[in-house]
């Protein structure tokens, strides 16, 4: 058993007067990537936002390197290494890819040029679009904008909300493979998605989430053929 | 924002430097009593207050509208702060109460003061107002300048704030000598000097990672926040710089007025301050300088005689009659909006660099990427 990361017990969220999140546990080991599937409206994002201190959880721990940080604001958290790469990408429209990059860097004051070179690396075509503002993008390179700009924080656990809404397949598998690459550089990664034939195929691990509550969970590529999975989420 | 080459930004420096140059020549060879000095005077203390509104609404994206409200705090503490004790004392200027305030200070003290009054109203204010958002805010910091008027208006505030009566025979820009001497200093050039201070310090603070901070925050809140950036701190930062500089402009106000009332700072002075954002461009610096000074040449110089009954050569006292200069203002500003939706300027600066390269557009640029013109 490797080392956990993060650890969630009995979290419970309420979001716009609905319990979101109903008690659910997991823990993320440490390197791994671990995805949650689940249906809209099964409380994923919900879960998200509370480890990242944007909703304030209404009950359970979440403790991050064996320390509670349920409550506590995002400033607080996001110092600790964990970012989110949030859904719908959200990176800054008026501001330039470098800017963009730039801003995911803000709690950090040391050198930030080697994670930008990084992030180039890692995607070259941020680098050509450099100067260009960030909503001038298209929807595959606003996603890599977002998590470029999630990777220049530093992360110890990078977590994504839905990183393949909305793009074409082919540059859904390009992110992943990136995902894979990212990970393999020892950051630890908790995945959400509604495609969950991609999220199951590159994760370790995989929970399945069903309006606020876990219903199964096992190993990603269990999961991938279990039948009752299959049924639900892979629609075969 | 794309990196300046070094001769881009010598020639902007040398761009300014110009200006100043001719600034201090006009000064010195046109008669002090033309119109041009009244436009120069008040563009510059209107460019600095609408770079300082442009800071808020077009960089951090809150759209406040109480920079009324923290001028006429800025020009009561300046006025107050710098008018003599002796006058204080007589019945000069407070005629109906007894001055509590017994000290004085210099200009630059003054100008100080009248930023950091204005920047700690803010600062109390902000606390509940910031937690609003968008329409809600502009609500609420309208409010609070109409109460901030009426405050200053009060009786009961009569010893230090004179009640609703002028004051006057406070240091104004004819008292402002150049350094250790008795000879008095070029009027306009200090305001120009001073407003020129104030904004190259906003614009460093745009240009700064907490200038980032904020466009990030105007650009989306949530993502912002996600990054670590403390929305709230963040926010209450950029309005209280946002109104130290807005109280400095109403000092400057105060200074080229000779006297100040609390009934000139109606919400219709934040209005025209708004419109010379909106005309230069929400989010652009070099954009309200230029607005400002155009708007302010127009009402008060170019358009006169409309209201005067002279106009281009025409003399029509029936048509040209009082008022008349507002319907045509009206009407200039309308196609303004309509051409330029976004402002003169976007949320682009002037960039010479730009210039240059529009001029050799024939030969092949070596450049070319990124464009002449960086947001």
């Amino acid at each position: 058993m490797s080392e956990t990361i993060l650890s969630i017990r009995d979290l419970k969220v309420n979001y716009g007067g609905i319990e979101a999140v109903k008690g659910i546990s997991f823990d993320v080991p440490k390197g791994d990537i671990v995805t949650l599937i689940g249906a809209n409206g099964a409380g994923k994002s919900s879960t998200l936002r509370a480890i990242v201190g944007l909703v304030k959880p209404k009950s359970g721990v979440i403790a991050f390197e064996g320390e509670n940080i349920a409550g506590k604001d995002t400033t607080n958290i996001v110092s600790r290494g964990i970012t989110l790469v949030p859904e719908g990408r959200r990176i800054f429209p008026d501001l330039t890819v470098y800017e963009n990059l730039r801003v995911g860097a803000y709690m950090r004051s040391d050198d930030i040029a080697p994670d930008v070179n990084w992030v180039y690396e890692l995607f070259p075509r941020l680098k050509e679009r450099s100067w260009q503002p960030g909503g001038t993008l298209s929807g595959g390179e606003q996603q890599m904008l977002a998590v470029g700009r999630a990777l220049m924080s530093r992360p110890k656990l990078m977590m994504m909300d839905e990183p393949s809404l909305g793009l074409a397949p082919l540059i859904v598998r390009d992110i992943f493979s990136i995902i894979k690459e990212i990970n393999k550089r020892g950051v630890t990664i908790l995945l959400i998605e509604q495609n969950a034939n991609m999220a199951l195929s590159t994760a370790d691990t995989g929970y399945v989430l069903e309006t606020g509550r876990i219903t199964m969970s096992g190993a990603g590529k269990e999961l991938l053929v279990n039948e009752a999975v299959k049924a639900a989420y892979l629609g075969t | 924002m794309k990196k300046k080459s070094k001769l881009e930004l010598w020639i902007a420096f040398g761009a300014i430097a110009l200006i100043y140059i001719a600034v201090a020549v006009l000064e010195q060879t046109v008669d002090a009593n033309h119109i041009i000095f009244t436009v120069l005077k008040k563009g510059a203390i209107y460019s600095l207050v609408a770079v300082s509104m442009n800071l808020l609404n077009g960089f951090t994206g809150l759209f406040s509208l109480g920079q009324a409200g923290f001028m006429l705090i800025g020009a009561y503490t300046y006025s107050i702060f710098t008018m003599p004790v002796e006058v204080k004392m007589t019945e000069q200027v407070y005629k109906y109460y007894a001055s509590a305030i017994h000290f004085d200070t210099g200009i630059f003290i003054g100008l100080v003061c009248a930023g950091l009054a204005a920047a700690l109203f803010a600062a109390l204010i902000g606390l509940p107002v910031l937690r609003l958002k968008s329409d809600y805010l502009a609500i609420a910091t309208i409010g609070f300048a109409e109460i901030i008027r009426a405050i200053f208006q009060w009786d009961v505030l009569g010893p230090v704030t004179n009640g609703a009566n002028v004051m006057r025979e406070y240091l104004d820009l004819t008292d402002v000598k150049i350094p250790f001497t008795d000879i008095p200093f070029p009027p306009t050039l200090y305001v120009f000097l001073a407003a020129g201070v104030c904004i190259a310090l906003i614009v460093l603070l745009i240009n700064s990672s907490y200038g980032r901070a904020f466009k990030a925050i105007r650009d989306d809140e949530i993502a912002a926040e996600a990054m670590g950036i403390n929305l709230f701190k963040h926010k209450e930062m950029s309005f209280i710089i946002s109104s130290f500089f807005a109280g400095v402009s109403g000092a400057l106000l105060a200074m080229y007025q000779y006297t100040v009332q609390a009934a000139q700072f109606k919400s219709a002075m934040t209005y025209e301050i708004l419109l010379i954002v909106v005309i230069g461009g929400i989010g652009s610096v070099s954009g309200s300088c230029i607005a400002s000074f155009l708007y302010i040449a127009a009402s008060e110089w170019w358009l006169r005689g409309l209201d005067m009954g002279k106009f281009l050569g025409i003399e029509s006292a029936s048509l040209f009659r009082s008022g008349f200069r507002r319907f045509v203002f009206s009407i200039i500003i309308m196609l303004i909006v309509l051409f330029f939706s976004k402002g003169l300027m976007g949320d682009k600066e002037i960039s010479f660099g730009g210039l240059i390269r529009r001029f050799n557009r024939n030969k092949p640029a070596k450049t070319a990427k990124g464009g002449g013109i960086d947001a």
